[in-house]
């Protein structure tokens, strides 16, 4: 049963999305069982600065001489969570108050988009490191943060999209049977809009990796000695200049997730956007 | 070349067929137009006729050796003064569309771009082609502006498309075919997004223009009627096949196959009137003003009234108000003016002002079934969830009221799990039908709830809509511009123009001389299904200034 189910799914897929899934089942792997599978902690110095590859480290080491390969096992484990978890936080803020905004219209849609506006006229980076100066540092607050300040730009998107599904005849229909704002929220509009929204969160997930790393590298986001991916970008690029690749390393896997969650996307999205009939 | 003059446009068992690619599924090969011959005159008109998906359009397009979207020509001929232009390279086919053979597309709204002037689109092909220099080309479009009555012939290429009406754009494009010159034109479904009124005009200059140039053309409709007036030959089509093909006359009046004679005999249908109760009315609008922008009004001082179990159909051009006021009975638009009274008590002109009850008893079913329906819900949530939300009930038992209801249109329970894209459009209609039914409403608003179907279909859905109405005592408000529809099922009748409300009574009375003008041109505009009825009337009626 389930064999068949898995196999149904699979047959969907494109084989662009195939292996997009695979990448992305490899890396959740490597982070839930980071420590037993990772050769060496992840905050120890074992070598030589920049070692380059060897049978004892498989991608060599980094700037300290810690391994690389143990560092981006560990790293993902941060970068997965911390990043899927702002992401997800701004997608629920976001469209949950761009849908409202579009279906109440008037004065409501004004206050959220003008406050929404003034959020944004501020810039990001300035704002979070503003505010993360002065909270405490836990994972909990960098959460919150890059969610809310990512929320905005879902803001947009996902009243832009609302705007156009609120004027269908469908849902004047469920306007005319008397239904509340939330069941036209919940059961008529966010099923129709899940298309592009999708498109956006592989893309939104990837900026929150690039985010990440950038308050890391300020000293505001992950701690040291842990590690995640975008840091160890920023704690190798100097080797750049003497050739050494060990920066390359970490940035290659940004990239292979960032395609990954984009491919498997895409996929879903023709799926969803051919089948029902809906955007 | 050894082709005669008599033989211009030979087609031969031409085959299209499209292939379909759902990811993760095989190919898929669709025949859409099988074995398909015919041979067309100069100066002689073909009329293509059939159901949506018939292949009308796709034979049409096919003569300019063009497939849309996926769509490949797989076998056949086509042969235009004897040379096939199947076989010939894409250069060669570039240089015979638009200068041989001219297109003319249904909605002219949307086949002219709006950042150009008319006039520079119109000449485009015969400068684009070397036929013509830039002045040749602006002077004989001129000629054939004054030629098709479009108004101030000298200036009207200066315009640019939305200075101009519906029916002007669909002459202008007509213009744009003959500006080249063609021996071929091509006219798919011209007159369809047009009114009554206004597609009787575009009708008599499309035939002016043929007789006058001699060439031969396609006319592509789906209304039998239209393509009667036009005519010299017909072929009726059907799912790619060809089901009839012979003069007008004969197809008319001596139609051999039984699909040709239920489009002749198509809106028999006729519903005898009943006369008033003496109970008071069910609906009653009193001196109704409405406006979008609070100041030009769009509804002045409508006043109307309708029993229960009765039909009250509302009818008018586009532009006369009719849906503005569904949206006021409503409670979408709020009134400037005037009342409401359904049932006895007043209705609140604002929506949430509204009882669950009030709304319950007054439902709606729109034009297009497609966005009626939201397609991410199926059938079985979207007529069970009116049941769920105003009589509260859940799980097997309103699964068993839906079923019924599903009986009720005639579709039943195998339809229960399927989206709405995987229906017809005259099944969609039939759930929207369903899904205003759930409510128990004592009236119903329908919103030209035909205009969008097939003849036939639509036949089908007002004969279900009669059928209920008689078993379940519902008051219909019928709002649509088709005199045929109206005639049918009416109890009484309101005329609507420019948002004032012209005449109202009963059926018999509305229908019955004598006349207002407005009614008068209204009744005499709609086609009649036999031969030389637009001469007859056009005869009748001097062509009013040519500014519609």
């Amino acid at each position: 049963m389930i064999n068949k189910t898995v196999r149904s799914v699979a047959s969907h897929l494109s084989w662009g999305a195939k292996i997009g899934l695979i990448c992305l089942i490899i890396f959740s792997l490597a982070a839930i069982f980071a420590p037993l599978v990772a050769p060496y902690p992840q905050d120890e110095i074992l070598g030589e600065v920049w070692e380059p590859i060897s049978s004892s480290y498989w991608l060599g080491t980094d700037q300290l001489g810690r391994d690389i390969l143990s560092r981006l096992i560990h790293g993902a484990r941060n970068t997965f969570f911390i990043a899927g978890a702002a992401t997800l936080l701004s997608f629920f803020m976001g469209t949950f108050l761009g849908f409202l905004a579009a279906v109440s219209g008037g004065k409501v849609d004004q206050l959220l988009s003008r406050s929404n506006d003034l959020m944004m006229a501020i810039p990001t980076l300035i704002f979070a490191l503003v505010v993360l100066s002065v909270l405490p540092s836990s994972m909990l607050v960098l959460i919150f943060v890059m969610g809310v300040l990512d929320s905005t730009r879902v803001f947009r998107l996902s009243r832009a999209v609302a705007v156009d599904i609120v004027v269908m005849d469908y849902v004047e229909a469920a306007r005319l049977r008397g239904e509340n704002s939330l069941w036209i929220i919940f059961r008529e509009i966010l099923p129709n809009a899940l298309s592009p929204l999708f498109a956006e969160f592989g893309l939104r997930f990837a900026f929150a990796v690039l985010f990440l790393s950038t308050l890391s590298f300020l000293g505001l986001g992950i701690q040291p000695p842990d590690a995640d991916w975008g840091s160890m970008v920023k704690e190798n690029k100097d080797g750049i200049v003497f050739g050494i690749p060990a920066a390359l390393i970490p940035a290659a896997a940004i990239a292979i997730l960032t395609i990954s969650i984009n491919l498997v996307v895409d996929s879903i999205l023709s799926r969803t956007s051919s089948l029902k009939g809906g955007r | 070349m050894p082709a005669t003059q008599s033989q211009f446009l030979e087609v031969q068992g031409l085959q299209i067929e499209a292939s379909i690619n759902v990811p993760g599924e095989a190919r898929k090969t669709l025949r859409l137009v099988d074995n398909i011959s015919f041979t067309l005159e100069k100066g002689k008109v073909l009329g293509l006729i059939g159901e949506s998906g018939a292949g009308k359009s796709t034979i049409g397009l096919a003569t300019l050796s063009y497939g849309r979207g996926g769509c490949n020509i797989t076998g056949g001929k086509i042969l235009l003064d004897g040379e096939d232009i199947l076989s010939l390279s894409a250069a060669e086919v570039r240089n015979i569309r638009g200068t041989r053979i001219a297109y003319v597309a249904q909605s002219a709204a949307a086949a002219f771009n709006p950042a150009h002037r008319i006039g520079d689109q119109v000449i485009e092909v015969a400068i684009e082609h070397n036929l013509m220099s830039k002045a040749e080309a602006l002077a004989y479009a001129n000629v054939l502006y004054e030629k098709l009555g479009l108004p101030d012939p000298q200036h009207f290429g200066q315009r640019y498309p939305h200075q101009v009406s519906g029916g002007q754009l669909q002459r202008a494009m007509t213009v744009m075919a003959l500006c080249a010159k063609p021996d071929l034109i091509i006219f798919d479904e011209p007159t369809t997004a047009l009114d009554v009124t206004t597609q009787i005009e575009v009708l008599a200059t499309i035939k002016t223009a043929i007789v006058d140039t001699g060439v031969a053309a396609l006319y592509i409709t789906h209304d039998l009627a239209v393509v009667a007036q036009v005519s010299d030959h017909i072929m009726v089509l059907r799912n790619g096949k060809m089901i009839e093909y012979g003069d007008t006359d004969k197809i008319i009046n001596h139609a051999v196959q039984e699909y040709t004679q239920n489009l002749v005999s198509v809106r028999t249908l006729e519903k005898p009137e009943i006369a008033d109760p003496d109970t008071s009315a069910i609906l009653q609008v009193k001196h109704i003003d409405a406006a979008y922008d609070g100041v030009n009004k769009i509804l002045k001082d409508v006043s109307l009234h309708l029993h229960a179990g009765q039909t009250l159909s509302i009818v008018g051009e586009s532009g006369s108000g009719k849906s503005t006021l569904a949206r006021v009975i409503t409670g979408l638009l709020p009134q400037l003016n005037g009342e409401i009274n359904f049932a006895g008590t007043n209705l609140s002109t604002n929506l949430s002002g509204r009882s669950k009850e009030q709304l319950r008893e007054l439902q709606m079913i729109y034009q297009m079934a497609d966005v009626a329906m939201n397609p991410r819900h199926t059938i079985g949530q979207i007529i069970g969830r009116p049941i769920e939300f105003y009589f509260g009930v859940k799980g097997a038992e309103n699964r068993r009221q839906t079923i019924d209801l599903l009986d009720q249109i005639e579709l039943g329970e195998k339809y229960f799990d399927r989206y709405p894209a995987e229906l017809s459009g005259g099944q969609k209609q039939r759930v929207c039908i369903a899904r205003a039914l759930a409510a128990k409403p004592s009236l119903i608003i329908c919103d030209e709830v035909t205009s969008a179907l097939d003849p036939l279909v639509a036949d089908g859905i007002l004969q279900l809509l009669m059928d209920l109405q008689l078993k379940h005592n519902i008051a219909y408000l019928f709002i649509t511009h088709d005199i045929a529809t109206v005639k049918a099922i009416s109890d009484s009748i309101a005329v609507m123009y420019q948002g004032s409300l012209v005449r109202f009574g009963k059926k018999s009375k509305v229908l019955a001389p004598p006349f207002d003008d407005y009614t008068q041109m209204l009744l005499a505009s709609v086609p009649k299904m036999e031969l030389g009825w637009l001469e007859r009337i056009l005869a009748n009626r001097k062509m009013q200034s040519a500014d519609n």
